[in-house]
C-alpha cells in the first residue's frame, strides 16, 4: 500500500506535531481527530462561542497550547483532517473509521497512532454513586465547558494531576473541601531526584501545593481511601485512613479521583504490535524503539498512548515519529534532527520515571477492597467476583478471568477496571501482576451504532 | 434531584431549549448533553445491571457511562455531543428494535 497516505490517529501535542513535520516535507497526511476540536485532551480547546483567555485555560502552559492551535490551524489546507472521527477496528484494506453513522474503510502505507491516555483508576466503595468523577473529567468539565463537577470538591488519588486540578478549581471561585493524596511525603522526596531534570515543572508543582495549603485548602499525604459516601443517589463524602491510621471523613459533593495515566493502547493491540510490561508504570504497554517504531514496519506510536511522559514529551515524540516515518519511507532527514529530539526526550524519560517513583500506583489497595465493592462500573462486577475467578474458577489470567466472570467485558472494554482487576486478579493468586497478562483488544474498540453504513 | 454540575463563567451565551424525558430545559449554545442535564439534574442514565443512577465518569468518551437517548432511538455520548435546540432526550434506553 505504498501510494496510500500517511495517517495520524490523534489531534493532541503529540499528533499535532507529527502531522506538521509531514506536511514539512511535502506529504499530506491524513489526520483522524475523536475530538470534534483539535487540541486532544491537555491542551482541549473551548467551543467556539467561549471566550476565555488561553490563561486562564491552561496555566502555565497558554503558550504551548497556543502555538499547538494555530500551528494546527495553518496545517488545515495542507492535511486531509477528519473530526469527529473514531477508529475503531482494523481490516486487510486499512483502518476502520466511523463518524456518526458512516464508516469508511481508510487505507494507509504507514500510520503514526497518537491515541492518548485516560485517568488510572483504582474503585473505592461507592465510585459509581454520581457526583464521583475521574480527574480528567473535572479537568475537562472545567476547561471546556466552565463548569465545576460540584460546590466542594474533594480530590482523591495520586499525581501531579491532583494538586493542577485542585489549584484550576480554586482559581475558579470552587474550593476543594480537600486533597487526598495516596503518596507519602517520604516517597515523593524519593521521586525528586529524577525529577530535578525538570526544575521549572516541579517548581510549578509546588507552587500550586502552596496556593492551595495558604487559601486554608486540607492536602493529606500518605492518605488509604476508605469509601465514597452518597445520600440520595449522590456524593455526599470521602472517608479516609490519614498517615498514622485514624480514620478521617470530609463532607463533599463531588469527587474527581486519578492515580496516574493508563495508555490507550487498542489500536496498536489491533494492528498485532508486540507489548511488554513496563516495570516502572507497572502496565502492559507497546514495544517501541526510541522513534517509536513498532515491531510492524508500518506501525509508529507517539505521545502518553505508548509512554506516560506528559505533553511536551508528546510534541517531541510526534516529530520523531513522523522523522522515523519519512525516513523509512526514502526522504532525508537530518541526523541532527533525530539526536536533538533524542536529548530532549532523555531528559522527559527520566522525569517521567521520577514521577511515577513519587507518585506510585497503589497496587497494594486492590488486596484489601472490600469483596463487594464494584470494580467493573459497565457490568457491576465486583472485587469479589474477580477473585472468585482467581481461586475458585481456577483463573491464570485477565482473559480467562474476563470469560469466566466478567470484569472488561462491558462496552468501556476494561479501560476503567482492567488495571486494578489485573491487580485483584494477581493479588488473590499471590503472583506479580505482569503474570496475570493483560486483557486481549476486541473490535469495535468502542460501540458503533446499530444503522451505521459502510461508505466507500 | 439537585443538579451536579455549576457554572463558572461562560454565562453569557445565547440560552437553547431541549426536552429531557418530555420536560423542556434550558440550556447554553456549546454546552454538550452531558452539561446540560447535569446542570439541570443529578443523573444522565440508569445502569443496566442494577438500575441505579449514573452520571458519566471520564467526560472524554472512554468510560460509555454518560450514554443517553434521542426519542426516535439514537444513541449518543453526552460528553461528547453538542446539545441542539429542540433536542429531545431520554434517560432509559429506547427498545433496540426501534432503533433500526
Amino acid at each position: 500500500m505504498a501510494d496510500e497516505p500517511v495517517i495520524v490517529i490523534g489531534a493532541g501535542p503529540a499528533g499535532t506535531r507529527a502531522a506538521q513535520r509531514l506536511v514539512q516535507a511535502g506529504l499530506r497526511p491524513v489526520v483522524i481527530d475523536e475530538n470534534d476540536r483539535q487540541g486532544g485532551q491537555i491542551y482541549r480547546r473551548q467551543p467556539e462561542n467561549f471566550h476565555r483567555a488561553p490563561e486562564k485555560l491552561y496555566g502555565t502552559e497558554a503558550a504551548k497550547a497556543s502555538s499547538l492551535h494555530t500551528d494546527f490551524d495553518l496545517l488545515r489546507p495542507h492535511i486531509d483532517y477528519r473530526p469527529g472521527t473514531t477508529v475503531w477496528g482494523v481490516s486487510n484494506e486499512g483502518l476502520m473509521t466511523v463518524r456518526g453513522q458512516d464508516v469508511t474503510i481508510v487505507p494507509f502505507s504507514r500510520v503514526i497512532i497518537t491515541s492518548g491516555a485516560t485517568d488510572r483508576i483504582m474503585p473505592v466503595p461507592g465510585w459509581t454513586t454520581p457526583g464521583a468523577y475521574s480527574l480528567g473529567a473535572a479537568q475537562i468539565a472545567l476547561k471546556a465547558q466552565a463548569c465545576a463537577i460540584g460546590r466542594k470538591p474533594v480530590f482523591m488519588g495520586t499525581g501531579p494531576l491532583l494538586y493542577l486540578v485542585a489549584w484550576q478549581y480554586l482559581q475558579a471561585g470552587v474550593k476543594p473541601a480537600a486533597v487526598l493524596d495516596t503518596s507519602a511525603l517520604s516517597t515523593r522526596m524519593r521521586g525528586l531526584r529524577r525529577m530535578a531534570s525538570r526544575a521549572r515543572v516541579v517548581a510549578n508543582g509546588v507552587r500550586y501545593m502552596a496556593n492551595l495549603a495558604r487559601a486554608g485548602v486540607r492536602l493529606h499525604a500518605g492518605i488509604t481511601p476508605r469509601a465514597i459516601e452518597g445520600s440520595n443517589n449522590q456524593v455526599s463524602g470521602v472517608v479516609w485512613r490519614d498517615s498514622r491510621g485514624k480514620l478521617r471523613h470530609a463532607a463533599c459533593d463531588a469527587v474527581g479521583m486519578g492515580y496516574g495515566l493508563r495508555s490507550e493502547t487498542q489500536l496498536a493491540d489491533l494492528l498485532k504490535c508486540e507489548f511488554i510490561f513496563d516495570p516502572c508504570f507497572t502496565q502492559w504497554r507497546p514495544h517501541v524503539d526510541r522513534n517509536g517504531r513498532t515491531s510492524r514496519p508500518d506501525v509508529y506510536l507517539a505521545g502518553d498512548g505508548v509512554l506516560l511522559r506528559g505533553a511536551d514529551a508528546a510534541e517531541a515524540a510526534g516529530q520523531l515519529a513522523a522523522c522515523a516515518v519519512l525516513r523509512d519511507g526514502g526522504h532525508v532527514v537530518a541526523d541532527t534532527e533525530f539526536t536533538q529530539l533524542h536529548e530532549t526526550l532523555t531528559v522527559m524519560n527520566r522525569f517521567g520515571r521520577g514521577l511515577a517513583e513519587a507518585f506510585p500506583w497503589p497496587a497494594h489497595l486492590a488486596r484489601a477492597l472490600p469483596d463487594d465493592t464494584v470494580v467493573c462500573r459497565c457490568e457491576n462486577i465486583t472485587a469479589g467476583e474477580i477473585r472468585r475467578a482467581a481461586g475458585e474458577l481456577d483463573a491464570p489470567e485477565m482473559n480467562r478471568a474476563k470469560a469466566l466472570t466478567r470484569p472488561g467485558m462491558g462496552r468501556c472494554q476494561g479501560r476503567m477496571c482492567g488495571l486494578a482487576a489485573a491487580e485483584i486478579l494477581a493479588a488473590a493468586r499471590n503472583v506479580p501482576v505482569r503474570e496475570v497478562g493483560r486483557l486481549r483488544t476486541a473490535a469495535p474498540v468502542k460501540p458503533l451504532p446499530l444503522n451505521c453504513t459502510v461508505r466507500s | 434531584m439537585p443538579a451536579l454540575f455549576r457554572r463558572v463563567a461562560e454565562k453569557d451565551r445565547k440560552t437553547i431549549h431541549l426536552f429531557v424525558d418530555g420536560h423542556e430545559i434550558e440550556a447554553l449554545e456549546g454546552d454538550t448533553v452531558l452539561v446540560a442535564v447535569l446542570t439541570r439534574t443529578g443523573r444522565l442514565r440508569h445502569n443496566e445491571f442494577d438500575n441505579a443512577p449514573r452520571a458519566g465518569f471520564c467526560l472524554m468518551g472512554a468510560c460509555q457511562d454518560c450514554w443517553v437517548w434521542t426519542e426516535d432511538g439514537t444513541q449518543l455520548r453526552a460528553c461528547s455531543t453538542t446539545a441542539q435546540p429542540g433536542m429531545r432526550i431520554t434517560t432509559t434506553e429506547v427498545p433496540w428494535l426501534t432503533n433500526l
